[in-house]
């Protein structure tokens, strides 16, 4: 390619890439025999539910309601009868508010349209979208699960130039996003155009990252169909899906310190997200289901389904072709920032883009050695932070340094624990100096 | 040779003129301080613990002085003798406390609570209790690395291998509240130290109901109020499933101890027992009786 590929210019790494099921189509899971839906996925107050037990609800049922601006509305995933309203350990161990509902069947809410065929015209106005992504309960599925309709009202005074979708998918192992593009190119398109209507802007970008030619070319063709959505291959680095990143290299402008995309003119959606809106908008099908990548070199079948939201992961480790012997970690969301799971009966959340199931070579944390002061951690952080120097002051207990030090632009990314050599636990600690910082900051207020 | 002397001459008269010019400024700018504030310093421990809740040993001092009454004050690791001597410096009353001691209140070793999974994060309690529920499933018990050792300034916790779980040594122990800060969990609380250091409490903190918690931990409370009704002093409280045993209203009859269908509530450093005898059920009617007095 003569022309340089865009990207962000701060830190950056590059890690293997282990796209095991980029060429696996999606497929359609089978349904479970229990889903347990947690009240909690998404960022912001808990959904209060709106069933007893006991009580028979269709898919797409409406069974919790968002409280509060930030919050996102709940829909049962299946049809079938309510056995437990409970506490129920979500992905940290820790027992969060969770509806379980039995199935039986596979039943419909009416006005949802099942049908695949696209549809294309956008009827309603701007407030009824935007109603209707609100109550479809619709999140970021980037992974961060924000409530996607509160991204989509901008404050007062500010200006949206354009809207970015990220397709940029930079965890290894992850290809929910990509296969998404492929097979639902241009579902995901129309969108597109509904969030830019909603957002009253004429530009859309779409960052994809070059590993995924075929997707770029294929949205590529799809684009020249619409007006205003422009396609950019982007070059491969780790994390280019970070919002600010991606801002980036695409805009080239830099989001402030403690302050949002709107800032610099922009807004950031997943392309997950985009489908969803228009599955929302376009069938009034509220958020269900999604697409899991259920990835790991010892798994017999590597996949990408579509899950319905509350299946155990169990269920899908087994449609994978089962657990695998040696497996030493299991992990929620992608190789680079995904969590540890520690069991298998936790349910998929709306945030879960994959599920990856590790031998116990890969996963092992190795020995902790005193800091070389090789300030390779500094040079990869897309932040500009020191991390080296936040690691020990959040041990320390340093909260008010941290601060200064501003331990809040960090993204979480993990560069610095991957790159350093003296294999050092830097986000573990930045992360708690970070929870501190945040509750200090509260306290003030 | 008038070189040397020059430079001799010009430099200590240059000394000299600066010693002056220091002493005017010095005097010019001195800050009157209330001796008594160095006194009670020299009398406190020197720790610099800041179990006062001030950040050093000089800042409790001054607080001393400029307050009026001795209530709020206190000194943990120097004691009430400590205090005693403040207040005979200041003249004002200190007030009487009694000397406190932490214990640990998780008794989920190894053996008692089954480890379901391997946790190889980042050594601290306080990183692996905000990432997730711990390598066992109960979500409130000790995680067992070492925050609270750490922060220990006076070697009085150490970590027992065998069980996972620390270990206070009263002797060393200053009541300093290090470590109950320290505990992402609330683990540790500071009990009334009594004669011969010994303890009767309740060691677990979990609220939840008893068929799950005895599912995760064999030595959970499981809130069945056994020890609440044998109880004669209203030492013990319930609330949340769980037992709490007040250590100033406890008389350490050691009834409750017995009485625990889950051997929650530990008994330490008591002799080992007897069977009842009238002798021992006197004693019960004048640990009352002091505590009435």
């Amino acid at each position: 390619m003569s022309k340089m590929l865009k990207t962000f210019r701060k830190g950056g790494i590059h890690p293997a890439e282990y796209k095991l099921t980029e060429k696996s189509p999606v497929e359609i899971l089978p349904l479970p025999e229990k889903v347990t839906i947690l009240l909690s996925q998404h960022m912001g107050v808990p959904a209060i539910p709106v069933v007893s037990k006991g009580d028979t609800v269709k898919a797409g049922q409406l069974i919790a309601h968002g409280r509060g601006f930030v919050s996102a509305n709940i829909h049962s995933s299946v049809s079938g009868k309510v056995v437990r309203i409970d506490s129920i350990p979500d992905l940290t161990g820790y027992k969060k508010p969770a509806i379980v509902i039995e199935v039986e069947g596979d039943e419909w809410e009416e006005n949802i349209i099942q049908s695949t065929d696209l549809r294309k015209d956008i009827t309603l106005s701007k407030d009824e979208i935007l109603e209707k992504i609100r109550e479809s309960g619709i999140v970021g599925l980037g992974g961060a699960a924000f409530p996607s309709h509160v991204k989509l009202i901008l404050p007062k005074g500010k200006n949206a130039e354009a809207l970015i979708i990220n397709g940029v998918e930079c965890e290894p192992y992850l290809t929910s996003d990509h296969r998404l593009m492929l097979e639902y190119g241009e579902e995901m398109m129309v969108g597109i155009s509904i969030l830019m209507r909603v957002l009253n802007v004429r530009k859309a970008m779409i960052g994809i990252e070059n590993n995924k030619a075929d997707a770029v070319y294929h949205l590529k063709d799809i684009a020249s169909t619409f007006t205003g959505i422009e396609v950019f291959p982007l070059e491969v680095k780790y994390p280019q899906g970070g919002e600010k990143q991606l801002i980036k290299a695409l805009t080239g402008r830099e989001v402030p310190s403690r302050k949002l995309p709107i800032d610099v003119g922009v807004i950031v959606h997943n392309v997950s997200t985009a489908y969803a809106v228009y599955e929302a908008v376009q069938k009034n099908k509220p958020l269900i289901n999604r697409i899991v990548t259920v990835s790991g070199k010892s798994l017999k079948k590597p996949s990408n389904f579509v899950v319905r939201i509350g299946t155990p992961i169990r269920f899908l480790i087994e449609a994978a072709g089962g657990f695998p012997e040696n497996t030493g970690k299991v992990i929620s969301g992608g190789l680079m920032m995904g969590k540890a799971l520690n069991s298998l009966d936790v349910p998929v959340i709306k945030g879960m883009s994959g599920i990856l199931v590790l031998p116990e070579n890969e996963t092992k944390r190795k020995q902790v050695e005193p800091c070389i002061r090789c300030s390779k951690c500094v040079s990869v952080c897309p932040m500009g932070l020191e991390p080296y120097l936040l690691m020990p002051l959040a041990q320390t207990g340093d909260f008010y340094r941290l601060e200064k030090e501003m331990v809040l632009d960090c993204i979480e990314c993990g560069s610095c624990s991957y790159i350093c050599p003296a294999n050092r636990p830097l986000l573990d600690f930045i992360r708690l100096g970070k929870t501190e910082v945040n509750k200090i900051i509260r306290e003030r207020n | 040779m008038s070189s040397i002397l020059i430079t001799i001459l010009s430099l200590s008269s240059m000394g000299i003129v600066a010693a002056i010019i220091l002493y005017l400024v010095a005097q010019k700018f001195k800050v009157p301080e209330d001796p008594v504030i160095h006194d009670i310093e020299d009398a406190l421990p020197a720790a610099n613990c800041g179990g006062c809740g001030y950040p050093g040993c000089r800042n409790f001092a001054e607080a001393c002085v400029h307050t009026d009454s001795l209530d709020d004050l206190y000194c943990p690791v120097g004691g009430q003798e400590t205090m005693d001597i403040v207040a005979n410096l200041l003249g004002k009353e200190a007030k009487q406390t009694d000397p406190r001691v932490a214990v640990i209140r998780c008794s989920g070793s190894f053996e008692n609570r089954p480890r379901t999974n391997h946790y190889d994060g980042a050594s601290s309690c306080a990183v692996a209790s905000a990432l997730y529920i711990g390598d066992t499933d109960c979500p409130v018990g000790c995680l067992g690395m070492d925050d609270c050792v750490v922060v220990c300034e006076f070697e009085a916790i150490y970590m027992n291998r065998k069980t996972g779980l620390p270990v206070v040594i009263d002797e060393n122990c200053t009541a300093c509240g290090a470590c109950v800060e320290a505990c992402p969990r609330d683990i540790i609380e500071l009990r009334k130290q009594n004669k011969k250091d010994r303890h009767i409490f309740v060691s677990c903190i979990n609220t939840e109901k008893g068929g799950i918690a005895k599912k995760y931990c064999s030595v959970a409370c499981i809130g069945c109020t056994k020890c609440f009704k044998v109880c004669e002093f209203e030492a013990i409280t319930m609330g949340n499933n769980l037992a709490f045993i007040d250590s100033d209203m406890c008389v350490l009859c050691r009834r409750c101890v017995t009485e625990c269908p889950t051997d929650a509530i530990l008994e330490i450093n008591f002799p080992p027992r007897r069977t009842k005898t009238d002798k021992e059920k006197t004693t019960l009617l004048d640990a009352l009786m002091k505590r009435d007095e």
